[in-house]
């Protein structure tokens, strides 16, 4: 996820860390990576979880062990349960790895977390809040009283969307604004679409529907044809309709002119 | 802490109720304390297959309704003591299952039991959704025909999105159990291959279940079929239960020439 290369220590490990005896073996190098920052205005589990759970559920690939840092400039309470956020964070495949801006007394806790320590965020300018196109909406900047946003996500880089597991029947998924990457099988009776191209590394039964906004440059891309329907910009087949030739073969889809081609991906 | 395990379908009559009894009673035969709960309210028929119909006084939905302590509802399997039956109401509606009603009893069962075993009623409807929203695993029964396979695989999207586990970002282990193989249907190209269905449903054989004429007279004389292991649909279900526990077993009893081979091997060793 990061542009980083060699070895990553922060500045601050260094201080601390003893020159090897013979060989060095490690490099210490100052690195800036960007660094995806949960801050926390209070911590339920439960409502933590879920909170988490919605944003992964927006990227999972960005989220797929991404490491965080936890940032406590806004969290007021005297106690922490660092282990449940630990685990919960564990169990979205989020890691942890720091805590940020905490009181002197939460930094002892976190440390016997195995948690890492730093500084306060100096200044909002000094966040990284890049927004790509495909976040269609922007984090909002504070918490408003009323809502329950409170894990708020400063970097996101994402710009498809990765789905790891099978979709089955009855479900349905949707990729605003890119591409629709699934890494399994679409079942007969599920659904999914893309505003922009669909590519599933598996057998696609269900029904796939690319460029939805009307993209016609969009396509459909599939490791094994056995679609239900497929459509790009509204130009729909349905499997009877579909040319015999390429069904259980990878197979793309895109239109020209029109008409919807289907073409056998044999190289 | 009790594994709570749904064992559940989408589509009726697959055979949710005959494998729960088997599974639980396979359970508890190699120690483990286990719990079965019915589910299917309305629809009563674990206990007449348990074999326990007549020694029903309280039922889950009383339990649930405070009218009963668990304690005076369990129903004590008379075959082995680590088993215990939770028997479904006849005479009230699905909806008498609460969500906080079953977390209540499922939470005072988890104290005292090893596995409790979910029976879900058929559909992917409120019945349904109560048996596997709290649980750990779920054995999705499936039969090798499509019908069967979709539904299955309905119920699959609704264990990963509307259960508890998943609620909290969690997953619920998946496992398959191919129930009434039928392995010259299969040959024949009337039924689904073990491949077929794995291949559709993409997640892990627990185990296959002949068709057998042994599970029905076990289901008529109320006594679960893996109690028998001179039968192959008991034998099925004992490497099923093997496997839930950990164990490595290859899969029998899927094509026609391994059946006959093990029926040699049997007669074999019951002549020696
Ligand atoms: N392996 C098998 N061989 C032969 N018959 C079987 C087998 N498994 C189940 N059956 C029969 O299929 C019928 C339905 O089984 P069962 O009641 O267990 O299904 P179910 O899924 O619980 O049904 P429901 O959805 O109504 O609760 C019963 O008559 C049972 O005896
Ligand atoms: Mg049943």
């Amino acid at each position: 996820m990061s542009s980083d290369t060699g070895t990553t220590i922060a500045p601050e490990a260094h201080k601390s860390a003893e020159n090897p005896p013979v060989q060095p073996s490690i490099k210490l190098k100052a690195s800036l990576a960007p660094m995806t920052a949960l801050e926390l205005t209070s911590f339920e589990p439960k409502q933590f979880s879920e909170e988490l759970a919605a944003k992964v559920a927006q990227a999972p690939s960005f989220f797929e062990n991404l490491p965080v840092v936890i940032g406590l400039e806004k969290y007021e309470e005297p106690s922490l349960d660092f282990e449940r956020l630990i685990e919960i964070c564990q169990a979205h495949q989020v890691k942890a790895i720091a805590v940020r801006g905490a009181s002197a007394s939460l930094q002892d806790v976190a440390r016997n977390h195995g948690l890492g320590i730093l500084a306060k965020q100096k200044e909002r300018n000094a966040a990284i809040d890049t927004d790509t196109p495909a976040a269609s909406e922007p984090a909002p900047q504070e918490p408003k009283a009323d809502e329950p946003a409170k894990v708020e996500i400063k970097t996101e880089t994402q710009i498809s969307k990765i789905v790891h597991h099978p979709i089955r029947s009855g479900q349905q998924v949707y990729a605003a604004d890119g591409d629709l990457i699934i890494l399994a099988s679409v079942s007969a009776g599920a659904e999914i679409l893309a505003d922009g191209n669909i590519h599933v590394y598996g057998t696609l039964r269900g029904r796939a529907l690319a460029g939805v906004k009307g993209n016609t440059k969009a396509r459909i891309f599939c490791q094994s044809m056995a679609a239900e329907l497929v459509s790009v910009a509204g130009q729909y087949k349905i499997s009877e309709d579909i040319p015999s030739s390429t069904i259980g073969k990878p197979c793309q889809v895109y239109l020209d002119e029109q008409t919807l081609n289907f073409q056998k991906l044999e190289l | 802490m009790a594994k709570i395990i749904v064992i559940t379908s989408g589509k009726g009559g697959v055979g949710k109720t005959t494998s729960s009894a088997s599974i639980s009673t396979g359970l508890a035969l190699k120690g483990h304390k286990t719990v079965v709960i019915d589910f299917d309210v309305g629809l009563r028929n674990l206990d007449l297959i348990m074999n326990c119909e007549r020694r029903v006084v309280y039922d889950f939905v009383n339990v649930i309704n405070g009218e009963a302590t668990l304690n005076q509802a369990l129903i004590k399997d008379k075959h082995n003591e680590n088993l215990y039956i939770l028997p479904a109401s006849q005479t009230r509606d699905k909806d008498a299952l609460t969500q906080d009603g079953v977390e209540k009893v499922l939470n005072e069962l988890s104290e005292r039991f090893d596995f409790i075993i979910c029976d879900s009623p058929a559909g992917i409807e409120h019945g349904a959704q109560m048996a596997l929203y709290f649980a750990d695993e779920a054995i999705v029964v499936t039969n090798p025909e499509v019908s069967s396979v979709r539904d299955s695989d309905r119920i699959l999207g609704i264990l990963q999105s509307k259960s508890r586990r998943a609620e909290n970002g969690e997953s619920v282990k998946e496992h398959l159990l191919l129930t009434r193989y039928n392995p010259i249907r299969v040959e024949k190209g009337e039924m689904l291959s073990v491949d077929d269905v794995k291949e559709i449903l993409a997640i892990k054989l627990l185990g296959v279940i002949p068709e057998s004429q042994s599970v029905l007279s076990s289901s008529n004389s109320g006594v679960p079929v893996i109690h028998d292991q001179s039968t192959d649909a008991g034998q099925a279900y004992d490497d099923a239960v093997e496997r839930l526990l950990g164990a490595e077993k290859p899969q029998r009893f899927i094509t026609n020439e391994k059946k006959g081979f093990f029926k040699r091997m049997f007669k074999g060793a019951a002549t020696a």
